[in-house]
C-alpha cells in the first residue's frame, strides 16, 4: 500500500483507490439445506474487487464500482490487492520423482 | 421463504432470459427430452463452429507423438504391446486450454444474441477462456469462482485463474466453499441481464466437436487409421461428450472413448474442511461421477454434457500418478504443462501398456501450467496442508491424507469403474416411477445400450429396494 495515498491522521483510504472488500452473501441459517455440516455452520463470504465510491476505512462498509462497473457494497478489507501466488517451495520428493524418471529412461540420454 | 429459496425458484426464468434458449421445446411426454434436436436447434453444422473458432483463434492444435513415453510404458509391456500415445496440445489455445473452443461458441451466441456482457459459473480454466475472448469480441465479463476456505485460504491453482481472468479484464468474484455458488451467480445474471456463458449449454458441447473431429482427421490423414482409443480427462461430461461427438461426425465410429479422472473418493466437495486437502481443482472424481450419473445437476436446465451415451471404460488414477506422468512429460517430452489437464495422459500411460504396439491411443488435452497451477505448487502447498507426500502402490492413496508417488513407471496403474455401476446409479432416480415405452427408448438412447436392458435393470433396481 502506498503511503501518500493514506491520510495517515485517519486512516482514510481516498476514494477511486482499488480495494477489495468482502461480503456476507449468506448467514448459516440462509445457507442451503443439503451441505456438509462444517460449511453449514459457515456464512457464505464473498470477496470482490473495484474502485472506492466515497473514502473509506479499513474494516469498515465501503461501496466499490466494479470492474463491470456494478456497484457493491461489503466490508473494506484489502488497499490495492495483488496476487503473489508462486511456483511452492522446494520439494525433495518432487526432486526424487524426477530422478526415478531419469533412472529408468537413462538409455534415452546417452 | 428465505431469499435462497426465492432466488432458485426463480431459476428457470433466469435462466431462459440469460441464454434465450427455450428447452421446453426439447422436452418429451415423461421423463426425457429430444436430445439430439437440442444439439441442432441452433443450426450451427461442425463446418459453421470450425468457421466461428477460427475467427476467435482457436484450434487446429498440434497432435503430437509422444515416443519416449511411449517407450517408457512399452519398457513395463510384454513384447508387441505398448501402444503409441499422442497428445493434443491444447495448451496452445489462446488462453492455454481446450476451453477455449467451447468458449468461443458462447462469445458468438452472446454477441449475435445482442447481450452486453458474459457471466460464468467456473474456478477452472473456462474462466479464464471466456474472459480472453469476452476481451477479444468488447463484451463485459463476470467469473465466479469457488475460491477460498474459511480460513481465507485460497487454492493456489484457483487463484491462478482469478489471475487470468483480471488479466484479460473480467470482473471476479471470489467465494468461500459451498455449492450456493449458484445462487450468487443467478443474482447476477439477474442484476447485469449478462448472457449466461454455460459450459453445458449446446453452445458449450458444440465447440468441442471440432477438437473430435480434428484428431479423427489427422490420424486418419498421417497414420492411415483412427485412432485406437481417445481418452479424456472427465469431470462436468461436456469434454468427453464434445470429443466423442465429433468423433463420430468425422467417422471414427470403432474409436474407443474413455472417461479418466483423478480418484477423490472421500473428500466431500461441499465441505469447507475438505476444499484445500485436494491438489486437484478439477478433472476429479467429485466432479466426474455426479455429474456422469446425473448430468441435469448443471447450470442449465437440460445438460448437453452427456458422458454415459458415449464413454466405453471410465477409469481412475490417483494424484501421485498425475503428478509423476506431469513430471515424465516436462523431462522425456520437453512439454511443461498443467497437472490437471494431464489426468488422461497418467491413464493413458497405463493403458497403452495393455494395448499392442502398433495401436494408438490419443490424450485429447494439456492445459497451460503457470504460478499456483503448476505442479510444484501445488505439491507444496499440500505439504503445507499437512498430507502426506510418499512414494508406494498409488491404489492405496489416501485423499486429503497423502500423495502417492509411483516408485517407478511400472506402478503407475489405473483402476476401472464397473459401467454397471454408473449406470444403475443414473436409473436409482427412477425407482418406482412407472415409465412407459417411450421412456425406456430414452433410457436406452442416454446409457447406449438397449431399451430391453433398461427395463431388465429397473425391474432389479425395484426389486432389490423395496
Amino acid at each position: 500500500m502506498k503511503d501518500d495515498l493514506i491520510k495517515e491522521e485517519s486512516k482514510m483510504i481516498p476514494k477511486g483507490t482499488y480495494v477489495e472488500i468482502e461480503k456476507v452473501i449468506l448467514n448459516p441459517d440462509e445457507r442451503a439445506s443439503h451441505i456438509p455440516l462444517d460449511t453449514k455452520k459457515l456464512p457464505l463470504i464473498m470477496h470482490v474487487k473495484g474502485f472506492l465510491c466515497e473514502d473509506g476505512e479499513l474494516g469498515k462498509m465501503v461501496e466499490i464500482k466494479t470492474m463491470t462497473k456494478r456497484k457493491e457494497s461489503g466490508k473494506l478489507l484489502t488497499v490495492q490487492p495483488f496476487f503473489n501466488h508462486t511456483f511452492g517451495h522446494y520439494v525433495d520428493e518432487v526432486m526424487c520423482l524426477r530422478q526415478n524418471i531419469l533412472i529408468e529412461m537413462e538409455d534415452y540420454h546417452e | 421463504m428465505s431469499k435462497y429459496q426465492e432466488v432458485m425458484d426463480r431459476k428457470s426464468v433466469i435462466m431462459k432470459n440469460a441464454l434465450k434458449l427455450d428447452y421446453d421445446k426439447f422436452e418429451l411426454d415423461g421423463i426425457g427430452f429430444d436430445y439430439e434436436m437440442m444439439m441442432s436447434d441452433s443450426g450451427y453444422t461442425l463446418g459453421d463452429v470450425i468457421q466461428i473458432q477460427q475467427s476467435f483463434s482457436v484450434g487446429n492444435t498440434p497432435l503430437i507423438e509422444l515416443k519416449h513415453l511411449s517407450s517408457y510404458a512399452r519398457k513395463f509391456a510384454k513384447d508387441g504391446y505398448g501402444a503409441r500415445i499422442f497428445i493434443k496440445d491444447e495448451a496452445q489455445n489462446i488462453s492455454g486450454s481446450f476451453k477455449a473452443r467451447r468458449a468461443a461458441m458462447a462469445i458468438h451466441q452472446a454477441k449475435k444474441l445482442g447481450y452486453q456482457g458474459v457471466i460464468a459459473a467456473t474456478s477452472g480454466n473456462y474462466g479464464a477462456a471466456v474472459a480472453a475472448l469476452a476481451a477479444k469480441a468488447g463484451l463485459k465479463c463476470i467469473i465466479v469462482q469457488e475460491c477460498f476456505d474459511s480460513k481465507g485460504i485460497g487454492q493456489p491453482e484457483i487463484i491462478e485463474k482469478a489471475r487470468a481472468c483480471e488479466a484479460y479484464g473480467a470482473e471476479v468474484i471470489q467465494l468461500s466453499v459451498g455449492p450456493e455458488l449458484f445462487y450468487e451467480f443467478l443474482n447476477l445474471l439477474e442484476e447485469t441481464k449478462y448472457f449466461n456463458a454455460s459450459l453445458y449449454s449446446p453452445y458449450g458441447i458444440m465447440g468441442i466437436e471440432t477438437l473430435g473431429a480434428e484428431i479423427a482427421d489427422e490420424c486418419l490423414s498421417k497414420h492411415g487409421k483412427y485412432p485406437e482409443m481417445v481418452i479424456c480427462t472427465n469431470a462436468g461430461g461436456g469434454n468427453l461428450t464434445g470429443t466423442a461427438r465429433g468423433l463420430l461426425k468425422h467417422g471414427a465410429k470403432d474409436t474407443k472413448v474413455i472417461a479418466a479422472s483423478v480418484d477423490l473418493s472421500g473428500l466431500h466437495m461441499a465441505s469447507d474442511h475438505d476444499f484445500n486437502r485436494k491438489s486437484f481443482t478439477t478433472g476429479h472424481t467429485g466432479f466426474g461421477i455426479p455429474f456422469t450419473t446425473f448430468p441435469d445437476r448443471s447450470d442449465v436446465p437440460r445438460s448437453a454434457g452427456r458422458p454415459l451415451r458415449y464413454l466405453d471404460e471410465y477409469v481412475l488414477v490417483n494424484q501421485g500418478s498425475v503428478f509423476f506422468i506431469t513430471e515424465a512429460l516436462a523431462i522425456l517430452e520437453g512439454m511443461e504443462r498443467g497437472p490437471a489437464g494431464n489426468t488422461a495422459l497418467a491413464a493413458a500411460f497405463s493403458m497403452a501398456k495393455s494395448m499392442k504396439i502398433d495401436e494408438i491411443i490419443v490424450v485429447q488435452e494439456t492445459e497451460y501450467t503457470g504460478a499456483g497451477k503448476h505442479m510444484n505448487a501445488q505439491i507444496s502447498f499440500a505439504k503445507d496442508q499437512g498430507i502426506d507426500i510418499l512414494f508406494g502402490n498409488p491404489l492405496k492413496e489416501i485423499p486429503g491424507k497423502n500423495i502417492i508417488f509411483p516408485k517407478s513407471g511400472n506402478d503407475l496403474i489405473h483402476k476401472s469403474i464397473d459401467l454397471m455401476d454408473l449406470r444403475y446409479s443414473y436409473l436409482k432416480r427412477y425407482k418406482d416411477i412407472k415409465l412407459t415405452e417411450e421412456d425406456y427408448e430414452y433410457l436406452g438412447l442416454e446409457l447406449k445400450t438397449d431399451k430391453n436392458h433398461i427395463k431388465l435393470w429397473m425391474e432389479d433396481i425395484n426389486e432389490t429396494k423395496k
